[in-house]
C-alpha cells in the first residue's frame, strides 16, 4: 500500500501547527526513569507545559547514539527493572494528555519482541510510530511492512553525512517526518548547533521530505527558536532529562522539567519563520 | 587438485557480506553509512590493487615476520590422546598476536582514504597494541577505548599502547569491558567520522568489517594449509581456534571452508560454566539478534537487552560474535564448543610445562579444545590449532590463578589480582 493512504498522527499534528504558523516542540524522555510511573507523570507534565509531540525512549543496554545524560538515565531505568512491554501502557496513558507519542527505540528490543507484534501492540496502545536510531531503511523491510499494516509512523534519520541519494531514499521510506541530525555526533546539550542543520533541512525537503524536524544538541530556548524558524519541529532530549537527573525528588524533577519545557515552548513560538517553499 | 572438481558456486569462501545467510547487515546510525560505504568501496579497490597488495605483503614479510611458522607439539599432544597437534604460531608475530594482520591492512586503507586519526576498541589489549603500533608506523593519531575492568586485567598492554604514543581511554559505562569499549568507539566515530577511521578489531560489526577483517586475516589459514600439507602430507582432520568476536578463527578456517573433510571447531569462552550463566559462549548459549551493527548470535535477555559476558580472558569476554560464524554454525560447516576458565588455564599450564610456550589465555581455550578433540579422535588424528597470541600480557592473571607470586604465597584466584592495581598507573 502506498504510504500516502495511511493516516499519520504525527504528520497531522505537524500540519495543524504549521497552519497555525509555528513549528512543533518534540520532547524526549526515557521510559522508566526515575521509575515507570514517574516517567509517565513526567511525560504528561511535559505535554502540559508545551510539548506538542512526545518521543518516549525504550531503555536499551547499548545506546550508541546517546551521550552521557541519556546513557545515565537509561542505565538507572534498566537497573530499576523497566521492561520493554512497559512501553505500551505508558504510551496509552501519555497519549491521553493529547500529544502524539512516538517511541524511540534501538532495534534489537523490537526485533526480539517480534517486529509485527511490537507494531500491533503499539498501535493498540494508541502510539504514533517509531523513531529508530540504529535502523536504516535499507535494513527495515520487516518494519516497513508492519508499520503499513498497523498504520504507524516510521521516522528515519538523516545526517549531515548523508548523500543526496540517501536523503531521497530515506525521505521516501519515512512517514510522519524525517529526523535531521543537526550535527555529527550523539545526543547531548550543545552550545552551538551544526551550521549545516538548516542546509540539511533544505536538502532533505528538496529530496522529497514533506516534513523535517531537527534534533541532537538542541537545549536552549534561543536554539529552539532558531531551528523553529526553518524546520517543522524541534526535538529536545538531554536538556529535558537533565532536571529529572539532578533533582532529589520526582516532584522537584517535574517542576524543573516544566520550567525548561515552558522556556523551550516559548522559544519555538517566538520563531520568525522563513517562507517554506 | 581437490579444488578442481568443485564449481565456484559451491564455494563457501567467497562470501563478502553484507549478509552471510541471514546474518550480518548494517544496523548503525545513518551518520556512519557514508563512511562505511567509503571503506567498502576503497577496500574493494585496494584488494585487487597490486600496489596495495605488494605493500601489505612487504609489511608482512619485513615488519610482522610472516609467514608465521607452525610447530608440532608432541609432548603436549601426549595428553591429548596421542593425536598430532600442530600450532600455527601467530603468537610470534610482531606485537604478539594475529591482530597485526588486520591492523596493517586497515592502516594502509586509512592512508589511502586520507584520514589522519584512527580509533580502536580493545579487550585484551592486543588489538589496541597492534593499532597503536600501526599508528606509530604510519604517523596517525590514535585513540584506543578499553573497558576500565580490562585496563586493570591487562595493565601491561595499557602501558604498551601509551609507550607507542596512543591515548588510552578507560570506559566506565555498562560492564566496563569490550562491549562498552565498542559502544564508546562508535560514539567517537559518529562524532569524528570526517577525520577518523575506525580500525575495528574483529569480524563483527557492520558491513564491511566482517568481510574486510576476514580477508585481512585469511592469510593465517592460507599459510597454515600449505604448511600442514608440507609437514604431514595431508590436510588436518580438525582446525581449532578460540572465538570471541572470531577474527583469528575465521582467519584460519577460511582456507579450509571448501575442504569438507576438515572439521572446523571454534572454542568459545565458557567462563564459570555455561550452566552458571557466567560465560561468553555466544553461539553455544545465545540467540540471533542485533548488536554493534550486525545481526548475529548474541547473549541477550527476554527483552533483547545484551547480557554481560564473563571470561577469565579479556579478549573473549564479549557477548556477540561475527556474523560469518553464526552463518557457519547455522549450516553446520563449523561447530562451536564452550571451554571453561579452568579448562583453559589447565591447557595454558600444560603448554608452558611441556613445550616451553606461554600462550595467550584466549588461545589456551583453543588448546583445551584440542585436548578434548584429540582424546575423541585418537592417535591418528591431525589437529591444527591457531595459537593466536602469546601470554606475556597474561602473566599476572595466570600467576594469580596458579598462586605462583612470591609476594602472595599460595594465593589462588581473584585475591591476588589486588596487588596488580598498585602498579596500574602510568
Amino acid at each position: 500500500m502506498s504510504a500516502l493512504t495511511i493516516q499519520s498522527k504525527t504528520a497531522d499534528r505537524l500540519d495543524e501547527l504549521n497552519g497555525a504558523g509555528r513549528a512543533a516542540l518534540i520532547g524526549y524522555l526515557p521510559l522508566g526513569f526515575p521509575d515507570v510511573p514517574g516517567s509517565i507523570a513526567a511525560a504528561i507534565a511535559m505535554v502540559e507545559a508545551g510539548v506538542d509531540v512526545v518521543e518516549l525512549g525504550v531503555p536499551y543496554s547499548d545506546p550508541v547514539m546517546d551521550g552521557p545524560i541519556i546513557q545515565n538515565a537509561v542505565e538507572h531505568a534498566l537497573a530499576g527493572g523497566v521492561r520493554v512491554h512497559d512501553v505500551f501502557a505508558a504510551v496509552e496513558q501519555i497519549a491521553q494528555a493529547g500529544a502524539p507519542v512516538l517511541v524511540m527505540t534501538y532495534w534489537n528490543p523490537v526485533m526480539h519482541y517480534g517486529v509485527d507484534a511490537f507494531a500491533r501492540d503499539l498501535a493498540a496502545a494508541g502510539g504514533a510510530g517509531l523513531i529508530t536510531p540504529d535502523l536504516i531503511p535499507d535494513e527495515a523491510g520487516e518494519w516497513i511492512v508492519a508499520s503499513d499494516a498497523h498504520g504507524l509512523d516510521r521516522v528515519f534519520i538523516v545526517a549531515p553525512s548523508s548523500t543526496p541519494r540517501r536523503l531521497a531514499s530515506t525521505s521516501a521510506a519515512s512517514r510522519g517526518f524525517v529526523y535531521a541530525a543537526s550535527t555529527m555526533g550523539v545526543t547531548g546539550e550543545r552550545t552551538t548547533l551544526g551550521a549545516r542543520a538548516s542546509a540539511l533541512v533544505a536538502d532533505t525537503r528538496a529530496a522529497g521530505a514533506a516534513r523535517v524536524c531537527v534534533g541532537l544538541g538542541v537545549s536552549r530556548p534561543e536554539q529552539a527558536a532558531d531551528v523553529a524558524s526553518y524546520a517543522d519541529g524541534v526535538i529536545v532530549g538531554s536538556a529535558l532529562v537533565r532536571p529529572l537527573l539532578e533533582a532529589d525528588t520526582l516532584a522537584a524533577g517535574i517542576a524543573g522539567l516544566t520550567t525548561v519545557t515552558a522556556a523551550l515552548a516559548a522559544g519555538v513560538r517566538s520563531a520568525e519563520r522563513t517562507i517554506r517553499t | 587438485m581437490e579444488q578442481s572438481s568443485k564449481s565456484a558456486r559451491e564455494s563457501l569462501a567467497t562470501g563478502a557480506g553484507p549478509y552471510f545467510g541471514e546474518f550480518g547487515g548494517r544496523f548503525v546510525p545513518e551518520a556512519l553509512i557514508a563512511a562505511l560505504d567509503e571503506l567498502d568501496t576503497e577496500f574493494q579497490k585496494a584488494k585487487v590493487d597490486p600496489e596495495f597488495l605488494e605493500e601489505l605483503a612487504r609489511l608482512h614479510r619485513t615488519y610482522t615476520g610472516r609467514p608465521s611458522i607452525i610447530t608440532e607439539v608432541p609432548r603436549f599432544a601426549a595428553h591429548a590422546g596421542g593425536a598430532r597437534i600442530i600450532l600455527k604460531r601467530e603468537d610470534l608475530n610482531h606485537t604478539g598476536s594475529h591482530k597485526i594482520n588486520n591492523v596493517l591492512g586497515q592502516a594502509l586503507l586509512t592512508k589511502r582514504i586520507g584520514k589522519t586519526r584512527v580509533i580502536a576498541e580493545t579487550g585484551a589489549g592486543q588489538h589496541g597494541v597492534a593499532t597503536a603500533t600501526a599508528a606509530a608506523l604510519f604517523d596517525l593519531e590514535c585513540v584506543v577505548y578499553m573497558g576500565e575492568e580490562d585496563t586493570r586485567r591487562q595493565a601491561l598492554n595499557v602501558a604498551r599502547m601509551r609507550l607507542l604514543g596512543a591515548e588510552v581511554i578507560p570506559v566506565t559505562t555498562g560492564s566496563r569491558t569490550l562491549k562498552d569499549a565498542i559502544n564508546e568507539a562508535l560514539r567517537d566515530w559518529v562524532t569524528n567520522v570526517e577525520t577518523t577511521n575506525y580500525v575495528f578489531g574483529t569480524v563483527a560489526g557492520p558491513h564491511p568489517f566482517p568481510g574486510m577483517v576476514r580477508d585481512l586475516q585469511r592469510i593465517i589459514g592460507v599459510e597454515a594449509r600449505q604448511q600442514v600439507l608440507d609437514l604431514v602430507g595431508r590436510l588436518p582432520d580438525v582446525v581449532a581456534a578460540c572465538v570471541g568476536g572470531g577474527s583469528n578463527a575465521i582467519g584460519i578456517f577460511h582456507a579450509f571452508l571448501d575442504d569438507p573433510e576438515v572439521r572446523l571447531v571454534g572454542l568459545e569462552a565458557g567462563g564459570d560454566g555455561v550452566e552458571t550463566g557466567r560465560h561468553a559462549a555466544t553461539i553455544t548459549a545465545g540467540s540471533p539478534g542485533v548488536l554493534h551493527g550486525a545481526r548475529s548470535f548474541l547473549l541477550q535477555d527476554d527483552d533483547g537487552q545484551t547480557i554481560e559476558s564473563h571470561s577469565i580472558s579479556a579478549g573473549l569476554d564479549y557477548p556477540g560474535v561475527g556474523p560469518e560464524h553464526s552463518f557457519l554454525a547455522s549450516i553446520h560447516r563449523a561447530e562451536y564448543r564452550p571451554i571453561t576458565d579452568a579448562q583453559a588455564m589447565d591447557a595454558f599450564r600444560l603448554l608452558c610445562r611441556t613445550e616451553g610456550i606461554i600462550p595467550a589465555i584466549e588461545s589456551a581455550h583453543a588448546l583445551a579444545g584440542a585436548i578434548d578433540l584429540g582424546r575423541e579422535l585418537g592417535p591418528d588424528a591431525v589437529i591444527l590449532v591457531n595459537l593466536s597470541g602469546r601470554g606475556d600480557k597474561d602473566v599476572e592473571t595466570a600467576a594469580a590463578w596458579f598462586g605462583v607470586l612470591d609476594a602472595e604465597p599460595g594465593v589462588v584466584g581473584q585475591d591476588a589480582v589486588v596487588g596488580q592495581e598498585a602498579g596500574d598507573t602510568l
